[in-house]
């Protein structure tokens, strides 16, 4: 019987690691292809040597930022959703549900537009948008609890007013806002170096908190009575899981902008794959959630033979359907 | 006092829902709260897991308000089983049961070997052995509701309290559930605290009956000296034959008509 379960549990953490691997192996394909081809050791020796080359100028200053920047969106993005869903104990929340892509993006273009000068202050604008947007919507949803229904609608209001004032900003400010161009079309094209350093002491912060969590998490999922008379005080790991996730999607939403679909169904997909123990929801929504943008990315690059197509219109081409195909087999199984 | 409620109002806006509710619960004891729907017995329950806060008193343990306590600590002592479970679709009963031990872990350690064998023991404990590894949306409505116990139980608490828990199930079930409750109680020398509707079971399973009546405690006597005509009148608005269940050693009822 021991082993039955430990079994599952190896099997657990195989799906996860080949998850990552594909994203490792589309990340490195993603180097080494583009509208100009370098061959392997062409693009390792960009990586490693500074020349003034043609391929270490793309690949070490447009392309491997891209898809670190990308890798590090996924990843962002999935574990907010993953946590979110556990607050709210709602399998509809995620970032772009209750309205925090828009507050955050709100926030965020406030600040540019605001301070032109100081780009630095974007992730800070968008994480302290994504932070006050989940709480307002916390506290507007909040009675003796969190009613999650009344989360969501509340959260699809937020978003409706953001989204207008986010287009007010966009039509009066065009020039400020276009230093950040993806922060427009929910692209990761223009992401470089400067971005990742702006958003990676967040992001770090963040995805090291995660964690601390899954245990807690667990807990949680069993309700707030149960949770409060296991020992744990509630309402208030609720308020620090608001704070982490809204680090996580402010720093993601500053640099990839309205990528709206991975914090939704990465957490859903990699709980089809391996269940609902926070213990490995959290590792395989990481890994899901980077690869998911990382190769989402590569395709949205290489499709047409000219141009590319946003990374957020390709994920939410390959994501949808692989997403309703295991929702189907799953609930056959069951 | 060992544990209790004293002075305790509380009020749900400005709808009262319960006023001055002393209640001492004797240690080591099985004390069961009865009243009509909605009459606050759930709601003085959640003070307990700290859902409800009371508008004035307090819930007292080993003379101290509870609030005053570390969560985790009383985590250890006090275990609550709430009316209605949430629970994801995929858990198992192993690692259900295995939640219990959470108020005894540190931050990032799994289970320790004390954890393993507190849940093997409780497992079997509670009959759950063949089942361990079954999903909880594949039990039938009593094993689930062992398997909740054994959670619970997992936490080696001195007090237990059980708000209605066998209100979803069918007669066999609920006999089965109220036999475990009375051995886990016996074995372990746990004092129990449970709210429940049937009148009978609760007079034969409990050493003292509460009665909660027009947001005050009504009574708080044995159930021989609780089931009397005019006090089942009074909280249940009903007329009823009182007998002696000889075998058992305990009074139940049946009940007439509806005196509203």
């Amino acid at each position: 019987m021991q082993t039955y379960i430990s079994q599952k549990n190896s099997m657990k953490i195989i799906m996860i690691t080949l998850i990552f691997l594909v994203g490792i192996a589309a990340s490195i394909v993603s180097v080494c292809k583009g509208a100009a081809v370098f061959s392997v050791q062409d693009s390792i020796r960009a990586l490693f040597l500074e020349d003034d080359s043609a391929a270490r100028l793309i690949i070490w200053n447009v392309r491997l930022p891209r898809v670190i920047g990308g890798g590090m969106v996924g990843i962002c993005l999935s574990l907010a959703g993953c946590l979110l869903q556990g607050v709210m104990r709602n399998h509809l929340a995620s970032p772009s549900t209750i309205g925090v892509t828009s507050g955050a993006s709100f926030i965020g273009y406030l600040t540019l537009v605001v301070f032109p000068q100081l780009f630095y202050l974007l992730p800070i604008g968008s994480i302290l948008g994504a932070f006050l947007t989940t709480l307002g919507i916390y506290l507007l949803a909040y009675e003796k609890g969190v009613s999650p229904v009344k989360m969501i609608l509340s959260g699809m209001a937020v978003s409706a007013v953001f989204s207008a004032l986010n287009d007010i900003i966009r039509s009066f400010y065009p020039d400020r806002i276009l230093n950040a161009t993806g922060f427009l079309v929910g692209s990761l094209n223009g992401v470089t170096w400067k971005h990742i350093q702006l958003i990676l002491p967040y992001v770090i912060i963040g995805v090291s908190l995660c964690f601390f969590l899954p245990s807690k998490m667990n807990i949680l999922m069993l309700g707030d009575e149960m949770s409060n008379s296991l020992g744990i005080r509630t309402e208030r790991f609720r308020f620090l899981l608001i704070i982490v996730s809204s680090l996580l999607s402010g720093a993601a939403i500053s640099i990839a902008g309205l990528i709206n679909f991975v914090g939704l169904i990465v957490p859903h997909i990699a709980r089809l794959i391996v269940g609902s123990n926070y213990k490995y929801l959290i590792p395989a929504s990481m890994a899901l959630g980077y690869s998911l943008v990382v190769v989402s990315d590569l395709i949205g690059r290489t499709i047409l033979p000219i141009g590319e197509i946003s990374v957020s219109i390709i994920i939410s081409f390959i994501g949808a359907p692989f997403f309703l195909y295991l929702l189907r087999s799953k609930s056959k199984n069951a | 006092m060992y544990f209790g409620f004293k002075d305790l109002t509380i009020k749900y806006g400005r709808n009262l829902v319960v006023e001055d509710v002393n209640i001492d619960f004797p240690k080591g004891k099985t004390s069961t709260i009865i009243g009509s729907n909605g009459c606050g017995k759930s709601s003085l329950l959640k003070t307990i897991s700290r859902v409800v806060e009371p508008d004035q008193g307090a819930v007292i343990f080993c003379d101290k308000a509870i609030g005053k306590y570390n969560p985790k600590e009383l985590a250890k002592r006090i275990g609550y089983l709430p009316q209605v479970h949430q629970s994801p679709t995929d858990i198992d009963v192993k690692t259900l049961v295995s939640y219990g031990r959470y108020p005894y872990k540190k931050i990032t350690s799994g289970l320790t070997e004390k954890d393993r064998s507190v849940i093997e023991e409780t497992i079997e404990m509670t009959g759950l052995n063949h089942l361990s590894n079954r999903t909880l949306t594949t039990l039938s409505g009593g094993e689930r509701q062992r398997a909740w116990i054994a959670m619970v139980i997992c936490q080696q608490p001195e007090i237990l309290v059980l708000d209605e828990p066998i209100t979803y199930l069918d007669i066999g079930y609920q006999m089965e559930v109220m036999e475990l409750i009375k051995s886990l109680g016996k074995h372990l020398n746990i004092t129990i605290i449970m709210v429940l509707h049937d009148i009978n079971l609760a007079a034969r399973y409990s050493h003292q009956l509460i009665t909660i009546e027009n947001h005050h405690v009504h009574m708080q006597q044995t159930p021989r000296t609780m089931m009397k005509e005019e006090n089942l009148n009074k909280v249940f608005r009903i007329g009823a034959q009182i007998f002696e269940d000889k075998k058992n050693n305990c009074p139940f009822i049946i009940p007439e008509k509806s005196t509203n």
